[in-house]
């Protein structure tokens, strides 16, 4: 255990942190987006949009992420059919098959959190808003999802640590992120402990931040139902 | 009180008897063998789950000759050293080439093999076609026709991906000649390499051409082609050894001693044809 | 299909097999976690402020880091620090810490930490008033445990439980890196020597699908039966 060693890797471990960081926003910002739609899919009447989500969040619930992973990256890429299509230059590359990977884990699971939002926005708000005469899309955006969002909040705050790691999979298909240089590190070494425990510090300190981040966002929409701020001098 | 003493020391005197036990000379009876199983045709796992290939038949070989028995497992590469040094296993037979780096942390027996690396890409890609004036280049001494190659090499690669297994001599040459010019793509093994090499992903690849010359000759490998001159010496070490612990010296003499003798009747010369296709044996 | 045969020339009694690794190993360290979590979530709700600082650094780590990271830790460095701990007591032999059992120890090191939360909402969900009936109706210490505090949180937790116990069974896939044969590494070396990784992983992702959706199953049942009795909204 060198301490000194463990300062020197840390420019080195940190290269992989923009890679880390890269992967978790765009798969979790592409997935929010996509999980939207899933969920409202899985919420509609017609099954024909209902049942396809519903077997696809099964799916991708039921199976780890890493046999996700190396599904995509090399099972897809064994079929030359595959590699002579308009899809190949994407799946040629590690980097986007991992975002494609994760974005696909993220938006399942997202789903059934925005879901569970939706299903719990109070029926009294709705009936308030429609006696104002609010329908369709104005109704969506202006009541039901702020409150869908805040209420799935923490639980996809969750989500956003559980994405953290996940990008740590990434580097079992090539990607230099920070596990894939601790890898590297240890290789070059022999010298696993200090690498490793340099890269957890780095995770635990994203995850930190995140977490205060989505804490902060909650605490900011929610302004309305806090108590009642006492008047200064009183 | 009398009765935790008493029993302070006989425990006491049970443990340095086990100590004294184990500083004495080591006979070998029975050597625990570790291998990768995934590195054809040294080592490979065939579909009923049993361990086949080059090093399988060496090991049995050379045990038979000294009288011993052995009992062989497989690891993931990445880890097969730290395994040995932490006594899960006493030797390793996984197509492992004898270099300077891992001398610092263990010891080896043999060489038993000597084979050279090479470069590889798809028949049908424009690397394939480069010819090289030599068809080998020893790294110890680099003659200037040999870094004309060099040279060469690096400007055809240029901007190019090299798929590699990772903590092998093949990466270590690649990040000493080819880093700066190149992609160089880490795999967890030489099957993923391949896999990756058929697909496309990677430009080409590097890896001994014990791995290459019978793959070519199966269907997974019908695509590939050669290029470049074979590369010795330096990095690649002194040919495949059989790592064991630094203090376990007779158990190395054992294990020399097999295969010495495997050599001089022509067992491993046999293996070799059997399994490769060509003589790799040390001369 | 043939390949998937059972027998010497098909790799599906190897998939099988594995299987049943990864089961293993699943069970084991949920097992180890549950006994983790409940201890743990009882520090956590203890009055020692030492004892619930030093659950909550144990938690955080365990679930701010990522899960292949601490498999790598436990299993390279592992057998490093558990020798260098017996040296001290004189044993200088081989301890052996194979795969399996850092597998199982890494799981429910990040298990347990995640059931310690489950343990603890579930307990501090149990209204106050039935403990004060309990202690006002004469129960000691150990009666209340059993018969109030234990079947309440059960119903309680049991849902976050399942959702461990999923977490427990796809993380073994990640142990595969260590070279254990479970489901994943058997997919992985099947893929590899025959070159068919499409075949094998959907494979791999089969049998995972049947193992959660079977213990998914089981788990609904068993939410049923603890709720018993208990009035729903």
């Amino acid at each position: 255990m060198d301490p000194v060693f463990m300062v020197e890797i840390i420019p080195r471990v940190l290269s992989g942190a923009w890679l880390t960081v890269l992967l978790a926003t765009l798969s979790l910002s592409s997935g929010f987006l996509l999980a939207i739609l899933a969920a409202l899919m899985r919420r509609s009447r017609s099954v024909l949009l209902s049942a396809p989500i519903r077997a696809y969040v099964f799916v991708i619930r039921g199976t780890p992420l890493l046999v996700q992973i190396f599904f995509i990256y090399y099972g897809l890429g064994q079929f030359e059919v595959v590699r002579q299509s308009f899809l190949w230059p994407v799946l040629r590359s590690p980097f986007w098959c991992a975002i494609i990977a994760l974005t696909i884990n993220t938006t399942a699971y997202g789903s059934e959190i925005i879901r569970g939002g939706l299903e719990s926005v109070s029926w009294g708000e709705v009936e308030a808003a429609k006696a104002f005469g609010m329908s369709g899309f104005l109704l969506f955006r202006r009541v039901i999802f702020p409150i869908a969002i805040r209420q799935a909040l923490p639980a996809y705050g969750n989500e956003v640590t559980l994405m953290i790691k996940a990008t740590s999979l990434a580097s079992t298909i090539t990607i230099m992120e920070m596990t894939g240089m601790a890898n590297m590190i240890m290789a070059e070494n022999y010298r696993p402990m200090e690498a490793f425990i340099v890269a957890g510090a780095f995770y635990l300190s994203f995850n930190f931040v995140m977490t205060r981040i989505v804490q902060l966002m909650e605490w900011r929409l929610s302004g309305h139902l806090l108590p009642p701020k006492p008047i200064a001098g009183s | 009180m009398k009765k935790v003493l008493l029993t302070s020391i006989a425990v006491s005197m049970v443990l340095s008897l086990c100590i004294a036990g184990s500083a004495g000379a080591k006979t070998w009876k029975k050597v625990r063998v570790a291998t990768e199983g995934a590195y054809p045709p040294w080592n490979s796992t065939d579909p009923s789950g049993k361990l086949v290939g080059f090093d399988m038949d060496v090991i049995d070989a050379v045990c038979k000759r000294v009288g011993l028995e052995y009992e062989l497992s497989a690891h993931a590469w990445k880890g097969i050293i730290p395994g040995l040094t932490a006594g899960k296993y006493d030797a390793i037979i996984a197509g492992m080439q004898i270099t300077a780096k891992r001398l610092e942390v263990i010891d080896f027996a043999g060489p038993y093999a000597k084979t050279p690396g090479s470069f590889a890409t798809l028949k049908k890609s424009p690397l394939a076609e480069y010819k090289s004036p030599l068809d080998l280049v020893t790294l110890n001494e680099i003659s200037a026709d040999e870094q004309k190659i060099i040279d060469a090499m690096r400007t055809l690669l240029k901007g190019k991906i090299i798929g590699v297994q990772t903590t092998t001599i093949h990466s270590d040459f690649l990040d000493t000649y080819f880093k700066t010019v190149a992609e160089i793509r880490k795999y967890d093994t030489q099957e993923n390499v391949l896999l990756d090499l058929t697909a496309g992903r990677i430009d080409a690849a590097e890896a001994s051409l014990s791995y290459w010359i019978p793959i070519m000759k199966k269907d997974q490998g019908k695509d590939v082609a050669l290029f470049g001159p074979a590369w010795v010496g330096d990095i690649f070490g002194l040919g495949n050894g059989i790592g064991v612990r630094k203090e376990d010296q007779e158990l190395k003499a054992l294990l020399d001693k097999g295969i010495k003798e495997i050599t001089q009747d022509g067992t491993l010369r046999n293996l070799a044809v059997k399994w490769f296709g060509f003589d790799n044996s040390p001369k | 299909m043939g390949l998937l045969a059972f027998g010497e020339t098909g790799w599906g009694d190897e998939m099988a097999l594995a299987a049943l690794t990864t089961l293993a190993v699943a069970v084991c360290a949920f097992s180890l976690a549950l006994i983790i979590g409940t201890l743990g979530a009882a520090a956590k709700l203890s009055r020692l402020r030492i004892l619930r600082g030093l659950l909550d650094g144990y938690t955080t780590v365990a679930r701010g880091i990522p899960e292949l990271l601490i498999i790598y830790l436990l299993f390279f460095g592992g057998s490093g620090a558990l020798m260098f701990v017996a040296k001290i007591f004189g044993y200088r032999g081989y301890i052996e810490v194979n795969a399996f059992t850092v597998g199982v120890v890494a799981i429910a090191l990040i298990n347990g930490a995640y059931q310690t939360e489950v343990f603890r909402g579930a307990a501090l969900a149990i209204p106050r008033g039935q403990i004060e009936a309990g202690l006002a109706a004469g129960m000691s210490d150990r009666l209340l445990f059993f018969r109030i505090l234990v079947p309440q949180a059960m119903r309680l937790a049991l849902p976050g439980l399942g959702n461990c116990w999923l977490s427990a069974l796809k993380e073994t896939a990640l142990i595969s890196v260590t070279g254990l044969v479970e489901i994943m590494r058997q997919a992985q070396v099947a893929a590899g020597s025959t070159q068919m990784p499409f075949l094998f992983y959907i494979v791999a992702a089969g049998l995972f699908l049947f193992l959660t959706s079977f213990s998914g199953y089981g788990f609904r049942r068993a939410e049923r039966w603890a709720g018993r009795g208990a009035r729903s909204i």
